[in-house]
């Protein structure tokens, strides 16, 4: 990824916080996913607005003893396979959408 | 299940979290099956407000699939004003339904919900049998073309298939239906006693024969040599293990906000209009009683060779009376699929008294010897 990236939460998944991690489901999609405790912390706060560097220092550094290249880096992997699966929408511009039936955050 | 799924559901129950809620809307109904446990009369069922309050609850106690059912959920008027506050608090909703409501307008709305899937009863192919089963003239077409609607929005429907007397040889065109509106087709031999203990209903169940074609069918069941195997001995795991997750994981509210342990479990253990949800699920003392039950407390099954395999429902089984007891339709159920009576069943054998009877002959002329 090169330059700012923003990733949103998908409107077509279904999630719960469950022990400190994500569970993750796809509407219509038997498959089911888990975020770990990092990842999560990540999905949560994707919310379309704040770009991803942001996010990897303002929480996942701040919180986590790792460093930011380290953390950006495994980070961008992750948000490429939220990403491929359908469940976590990237892009290089703030993610708007209009708010409908389901309420949608953002 | 898989793996990860598994892997959730552990962590649920390890956590205490009521990973899957099934919440009946209504009990009202625009079909009048002849196999249905409900009464359909509205006795106060739980207003908008109340139910959106429910679902927030629900979410906040961690329920991640929450299923709407009834009745027939379309009947309330305010039906998608409710999915769509359950799809804000980002539950997988699955929703059971006859379907002769939704129209190609109610499909679209549908898919803007995200609804992770649709089961729809359908009784067989052919509407004039499916019809007698609903008491409703036309519904199998209407069904059937709520299929295609929802098909058409890319939905995750599949067809729910209830197996009775009434509709035991019509499996194969129901599964070839379901093969031609590419979507999948479940089976069920299990008929449920009404709610208020009325067990007549069971009189409509398959009888041993009928369950040992079903069970025997590889179309259905895959490998039938394996499917059908004796049961594995019983192990020191297997009477430690739960009988399911009602109670566990899961559990039912009805629509006037009783909260039971499965919809097939009438066991009462508070309501919501009056106890908070959580307070209910971890303090009911017949839930915590439900959760103590294991294979090696139950009088019968853990004696049984059937008890590392058995689908007992505990739900059935406490309907039949006791929820430490045995299912008798399980127990039929395996006795069909392996050919082993359960020891349920062997202790029901009738006794040598009970197979002869002698009754002194009448003092008629020429009548036969009989016995009665």
């Amino acid at each position: 990824m090169n330059g700012k990236s923003y990733i949103a939460r998908s409107s077509q998944i279904a999630s719960r916080l469950l022990g400190g991690e994500m569970v993750i489901m796809s509407a219509g999609d038997p498959r089911v996913f888990s975020l770990n405790e990092v990842a999560t912390v990540i999905w949560e706060a994707a919310d379309g607005r704040t770009p991803l560097d942001e996010i990897i220092a303002n929480r996942i550094c701040a919180e986590f003893e790792v460093a930011p290249q380290v953390a950006l880096k495994d980070a961008e992997e992750l948000v490429q396979e939220l990403s491929s699966q359908g469940i976590l929408l990237v892009s290089d511009q703030p993610i708007v959408r209009i708010a409908s039936s389901p309420r949608e955050t953002p | 299940m898989t793996g990860l799924m598994q892997e959730i559901s552990n962590r649920a129950l390890e956590l205490g979290v009521p990973l899957s809620v099934q919440l009946d809307l209504t009990y009202r109904c625009n079909e009048r099956c002849v196999h249905c446990y409900l009464d359909h009369e509205d006795h106060g069922e739980m207003t908008t407000a109340e139910i959106k309050n429910l679902l927030d609850q629900l979410a906040e106690a961690g329920v991640l699939f929450l299923t709407l059912s009834g009745g027939e959920i379309m009947l309330r008027k305010d039906f998608f004003e409710i999915l769509g506050h359950a799809r804000a608090l980002l539950f997988s909703v699955k929703l059971k339904t006859n379907a002769i409501l939704i129209r190609k307008k109610e499909a679209e709305r549908l898919r803007t919900l995200a609804v992770h899937s649709i089961q729809i009863s359908i009784y067989s192919h052919r509407p004039e049998v499916h019809d007698a089963i609903t008491k409703v003239q036309g519904s199998l077409q209407r069904s059937v073309d709520a299929i295609r609607f929802l098909k058409s929005q890319g939905l995750n429907v599949t067809i729910a298939n209830a197996l009775m007397l009434q509709n035991i040889r019509d499996y194969p065109g129901v599964k070839a239906l379901g093969e031609e509106l590419g979507v999948g087709v479940t089976m069920d031999p299990t008929i449920t006693p009404k709610m208020d203990g009325d067990r007549s209903l069971l009189a409509l169940g398959l009888n041993h024969a009928e369950l040992e074609m079903v069970f025997r069918d590889e179309s259905l069941i895959g490998n039938a040599e394996e499917f059908c195997a004796p049961p594995p001995k019983v192990t020191a795991d297997d009477l430690d293990s739960l009988p399911c997750s009602a109670g566990h994981t899961a559990c039912y509210v009805s629509p006037y906000g009783d909260v039971y342990p499965c919809v097939q479990f009438p066991l009462p253990t508070g309501n919501v209009r009056k106890l908070k949800f959580l307070d209910i699920w971890r303090d009911s003392p017949r839930l915590n009683e439900v959760r103590s039950i294991k294979l090696r407390d139950m009088t019968a099954c853990s004696k049984c060779s059937h008890g590392g395999t058995c689908t007992r429902c505990p739900g059935l089984a406490y309907m039949e009376g006791n929820m430490r007891g045995p299912s008798s339709q399980d127990c039929e159920k395996s006795f069909a699929r392996t050919g082993i009576p359960s020891a349920n069943l062997l202790s029901r054998k009738p006794t040598l008294a009970e197979l002869i009877q002698i009754q002194s002959l009448p003092a008629t002329a020429g009548a036969a010897a009989s016995t009665s």
